[in-house]
């Protein structure tokens, strides 16, 4: 093949690569997957609040003294129902992570607190539920892992030159991300140890 | 004050350790620690396999010494994330039926990850039971291969009661894309055909549309088969474009591509079939790799 049509062969790959080179349709599926990342963080946060009424029920049954704490989870529970979250807007999601924060040490609150009682510990539908309670906080410690990870994709791509012209022209902006210390803390804090009591953390 | 800074020097020397690398999938059963014997391994293997060959759900087993610093979670996670155990799309559903279950030997943590299409048939709370009452008590005498045997028992006979898309057959496509994507990409490619036809000539404008068609089917999740076939058919039909347009460039006083006859070398036709693609379910040839499943986390973790 001669120099000439190896040219010409390369001026046609710039070619079909140019047409899809602006950007525009990576902006498209970026900001799609963060959409579809985010439905599931609402999802797994809507599981968790779904799983409350029975927790509390269950505990109810057998430590039906300790109120407030169970007040406080239902009540933490109802604020979060109570929140319309817009996720590009970085008030709004401040407000709606502390809100699950709240749920967060609610929960974990109550399950300190069932360890006092023995026969709850042993009851077989309690265990259920809080494995359920267990398998969703790793749930949504995984969407949110996913979704920062999308706004950051999306936001690289963005701001990157040429895509933040494409972005400019069509009116894409950069997303406000979850706050990374509140990650840790909404991951780790609920975790629970069951079968054995209190295990000091290495 | 101090049990807060005592936290914050743990969380920093957790940071300063790496994360344990995710071993490569080469079998259904990974043992990094040399906990099972050969003889065992490949028993748990069969086992793995025939849940396979009947429900086509994929699961695998494997064992490391520890996940520090990271939590059995976390690294699970990423090792479903790599391995994609499970299949993807069938018929253009996805059906991610993967399990993993994860030792962490000096750990003493066991895990068992779900994926999304099986959340149902092995909810966390059951996942939960299978650690508490199949693995842990064996693992608490020493027994490992036959906690693992009596959970992958237990998985298995849950994927059997599972609704699942039939085993794969010949002629299915694991991984597809949906056909508003193909029909998009044909005509991106007839009309880059055709422009690069006009401006390097009818072979050559033809085989980058060859070349265009295949990759963008790769990059649609097509296989490398599927890719090469849309690479060569794009080839062939841009190529019957060109000759009828061919002689209106003539006319026009171009006359090229005179002189050269048959076509290129056949590797351009091909475009696509450079790389592979995902393989799909199982391969009976000794290797076993993912068949593309998501997981989202779901299962149980415990200790024994």
């Amino acid at each position: 093949m001669s120099v000439r049509s190896i040219a010409r062969f390369a001026a046609a790959l710039v070619l079909v690569v140019g047409l899809t080179g602006c950007g525009y349709n990576d902006i498209q599926s970026t900001d799609e997957a963060t959409k579809s990342a985010w439905s599931e963080v609402l999802n797994q946060y809507k599981r968790r609040a779904d799983l409350i009424p029975n927790l509390v029920n269950a505990v109810k049954g057998f430590a039906d003294q300790e109120k407030e704490v169970l007040t406080r989870v239902t009540e933490a529970r109802s604020r979060v129902g109570q929140i319309q979250v817009n996720p590009g807007d970085p008030a709004s999601l401040k407000q709606f992570e502390q809100a699950q924060q709240e749920v967060g040490s609610a929960l974990s609150r109550l399950l300190v607190v069932s360890e006092n009682y023995p026969q709850l510990k042993s009851d077989a539908n309690f265990r259920d539920l809080q494995a359920q309670l267990e398998g969703t906080e790793n749930r949504i410690a995984v969407a949110r892992k996913r979704y920062i990870e999308s706004i950051q994709k999306y936001n690289v791509l963005v701001r990157q030159f040429p895509v933040n012209l494409t972005a400019m022209v069509f009116g894409y902006q950069p997303k406000p991300q979850f706050s990374v210390d509140n990650e840790r803390e909404i991951s780790s804090a609920p975790k629970v140890d069951f079968g054995k009591p209190s295990e000091p953390k290495k | 004050m101090i049990a807060f800074l005592a936290g914050m020097l743990l969380a920093a020397s957790a940071f300063a350790q790496s994360p344990q690398a995710v071993p490569a999938l080469h079998a259904r059963v990974t043992d990094l620690t040399g906990t099972l014997s050969s003889e065992q391994t490949a028993q748990l293997e069969s086992q793995l396999q025939s849940i396979e060959q009947r429900k086509g759900a994929q699961v695998a087993v494997l064992v490391v010494k520890t996940t520090q610093p990271e939590a059995i979670e976390d690294y699970s996670i990423r090792v479903a994330e790599a391995w994609k155990l499970g299949r993807g799309k069938v018929d253009g559903k996805k059906v991610d039926d993967g399990v993993l279950i994860l030792v962490a030997k000096d750990d003493r943590k066991v895990r068992i990850e779900v994926g999304y299409g099986l959340e149902g048939a092995i909810p966390d709370a059951i996942a939960r039971r299978i650690i508490a009452e199949a693995i842990a008590p064996a693992f608490r005498k020493g027994d490992f291969y036959g906690g693992l045997k009596a959970a992958v028992d237990d998985v298995g006979k849950l994927i059997e009661g599972e609704a699942l898309p039939p085993v794969w057959q010949p002629g299915h496509e694991a991984e597809g894309s949906d056909p508003g994507d193909w029909v998009i990409g044909v005509l991106v490619v007839l009309m880059v055909g055709m422009f690069a036809t006009l401006i390097i000539g009818r072979i050559l404008g033809p085989m980058a549309g060859g070349v265009a068609a295949g990759v963008f089917s790769m990059f649609n999740g097509a296989g490398a088969i599927m890719a090469g076939v849309a690479g060569v058919g794009a080839f062939v039909v841009l190529l019957a474009i060109a000759s009828t347009m061919g002689s209106a460039m003539r006319s026009a006083g171009g006359g090229r591509g005179g002189g050269r006859h048959g076509g290129g070398p056949p590797v351009w036709g091909g475009g696509g079939s450079s790389s592979g693609g995902w393989s799909s379910g199982s391969s009976d040839s000794g290797g076993f790799s993912g068949g593309g499943g998501d997981f989202g986390g779901g299962g149980a973790s415990g200790d024994w």
